[in-house]
């Protein structure tokens, strides 16, 4: 748990258009630990799946740039490779599994060809006979009979299309696993099978996974640690237990657990956090929060607020200077 | 899910891409009956030799026989210098099918490396690629090929490349498109999320997702570059006399039209026939292609 196997450092994403800039990951500091699973939580825009495509480096060409800070996986950046070097990379050390699976598999490949095309890029050792063998073994892995890997991804199901999803992730035993959304496209029963899966197949093949969410029961349900974004920074982190259970919280983190409803209370609204994301092309001045925050505090408007660690859990505030 | 062990299932048969693709194409009546008429003019084109003699039948002037009408000894008459029109209609077959397929071929490989280029890398590349496609586009195609023709002189390699050239920015437009509405789908997101290089993304997944508008479009463009090199050679640019070609056949019985119709009706039933079952087999292909629409 304690061996570092990736590490984010001051990382800066830009969007540049002709129109304008959008700072979508601002100083994003973060480290993975081989084997546990990173919930990433935070509203749509807070810049999760952006974190998530830097680290594979499949930003959108020409428009997202990497302006600032390092990227270091198993010991080497991977902001300075080149991109030959990096498809080797992807696939192998570093999948992702996207939010919906109805699109994202190739619609005219069988789902078997399509787990073999990962194993055919990176596996050049094995040969067709033990390429087909380690397909059939995956399949089983993710709870699908290997006597449909000659069928093609519209005759699934979307949970069972997850499945296969999921199988092309892990068919090289990648040793970090990014999970973009990979249950919102899905019901809830078949997310909640989803997410057992996924979690005994990380524990047996010891895979380390960054889960992006925004729904905080399944942080609760799958996560060693979670990390809570907004407006491209992380504003505060710590285990799991701290997330849910500690006394001092981010604002926001509060806020986000108001908007929770409670099934013990009977409230006739919910209770949303007042006001919409800043405008990531022009980021508040000071904590980017404080625009919405209630407990607002003068210099919240101007100095842009530091870290403070109890143990593993670090916040983002003025709140907890001391 | 189903339980494997609940009922003992039958193995399914492992049927190749190309098989499953026949399966659903035959399922279309009037493309099969394409795919007839086509099979029938290719092997009338391969085994003219055998079914006529060229030099006897199909080039041998004699003027004996003049105008004899459709029926009896020569099945669809003699023209005005007393040839064997049926031996010529077999012998242009040839012609027409050999430009058609080759033009279309070099034109569809040139042309799909230019449009997946355009598609793909977009940004630059695209627009300095297009632009030029652009220039070669606003001439018409008919006009293009005659002023190649012109500027080359006629030939059979000129007219190949002549129409060639006029076919291919017609392919890097339809390519392009159809890469475009592919690229961004999210299943290229996932193969690029593998570790696929650019050329196996455009070859395995891009490409193979968009043949469908690009094999239909191929058929048409047989169909039209057939009919072009008919009026290339009606207008006197074309395949020279005396070698038989549909289209000249035509242009030299323009003045007997009156009198000998059939010198006329038969090449151009051939063309017809020849454009509409490549046509109908478009048609049926791009059902085929796509296996969304298996059941």
């Amino acid at each position: 748990m304690t061996e570092k196997l990736a590490e984010i450092k001051d990382l800066h994403v830009l969007y540049k258009t002709d129109e304008n800039t959008v700072y979508a990951v601002n100083d994003l500091n973060l480290t993975i630990y081989k084997g546990e699973t990173l919930g990433l939580v935070g509203e749509t825009g807070a810049g999760k799946t952006t974190t998530a495509l830097s680290i594979m480096q499949l930003l959108p060409e020409r428009v997202g740039v990497i302006e600032q800070g390092q990227i270091i996986l198993d010991g080497i950046d991977i902001t300075k490779t080149t991109e030959a070097d990096m498809r080797l990379i992807r696939g192998e050390r570093v999948s992702m599994i996207f939010q919906d699976p109805m699109t994202s598999l190739n619609p005219i490949l069988t789902i078997g060809d399509q787990i073999a095309e990962v194993l055919e890029l990176h596996r050049k050792d094995m040969n067709k006979d033990q390429i087909a063998k380690r397909v059939d073994e995956i399949l089983k892995l993710v709870g699908l009979s290997a006597e449909r890997k000659h069928e093609y991804p519209h005759q699934f199901s979307g949970g069972m299309k997850q499945r296969v999803v999921i199988a092309m992730a892990l068919a090289c035993e990648p040793k970090l696993l990014l999970a973009d959304e990979p249950t919102t496209a899905l019901d809830v029963t078949i997310q909640a099978q989803i997410l057992k899966m996924m979690k005994e197949l990380k524990t047996r093949l010891n895979t380390a996974m960054i889960f992006i969410t925004h729904d905080l029961g399944v942080v609760a349900q799958i996560c060693d640690r979670v990390a809570i974004m907004y407006a491209g920074e992380i504003i505060e982190i710590g285990t799991t237990e701290d997330i849910f259970e500690a006394k001092n919280h981010h604002p926001y983190t509060e806020g986000l657990f108001g908007s929770i409803p409670d099934m013990t209370k009977i409230t006739r609204r919910l209770n949303p956090i007042e006001g919409l994301m800043p405008d990531p092309s022009d980021p508040p001045k000071g904590c980017k929060f404080h625009p919405r925050c209630p407990k607002c505090m003068e210099q919240c408007k101007t100095q842009n607020p530091q870290n403070h660690s109890a143990d593993a859990h670090t916040i983002k505030c003025h709140l907890f200077a001391k | 899910m189903t339980d494997p062990k609940s009922k003992p299932r039958v193995p399914i048969k492992k049927k190749s891409q190309l098989l499953s693709i026949w399966h659903r194409f035959k399922k279309n009546k009037l493309a099969l009956f394409g795919v007839v008429v086509l099979a029938a003019m290719l092997l009338i084109a391969v085994f003219a030799n055998v079914i006529v003699n060229y030099e006897r039948d199909a080039l041998t002037q004699n003027m004996a026989l003049r105008y004899n009408p459709p029926g009896g000894e020569h099945i669809f008459g003699t023209d005005g210098f007393g040839r064997d029109l049926f031996a010529r209609i077999i012998f242009g077959a040839r012609i027409s099918l050999f430009v058609g397929v080759i033009t279309i071929s070099v034109s569809l490989i040139i042309g799909s490396v230019i449009g997946a280029s355009a598609g793909y890398y977009g940004g630059k590349i695209d627009n300095i690629l297009m632009r030029i496609m652009d220039v070669f586009l606003a001439i018409p195609q008919m006009i293009m090929a005659i002023s190649i023709v012109a500027a080359l002189g006629t030939g059979m390699i000129n007219i190949l490349i002549a129409l060639s050239i006029a076919q291919i920015p017609r392919f890097a437009r339809i390519v392009r498109s159809s890469i475009l509405t592919v690229k961004y789908q999210e299943f290229i997101e996932a193969a690029r999320a593998c570790g696929t290089s650019n050329s196996r993304i455009i070859a395995k997944h891009i490409l193979p997702n968009a043949i469908g508008p690009i094999i239909v479009q191929a058929t048409l463009n047989v169909a039209s570059t057939i009919l072009i090199i008919a009026a290339l050679s009606f207008v006197g640019l074309g395949i020279q006399p005396p070698t038989p070609e549909w289209g000249s056949m035509m242009a030299d019985a323009k003045s007997q039209m009156r009198y000998h119709e059939y010198l006329i009706i038969i090449p151009g039933i051939f063309i017809a026939l020849t454009v509409m079952s490549l046509n109908l087999i478009g048609d049926g292909l791009r059902d085929a292609l796509d296996p969304r629409l298996k059941n």
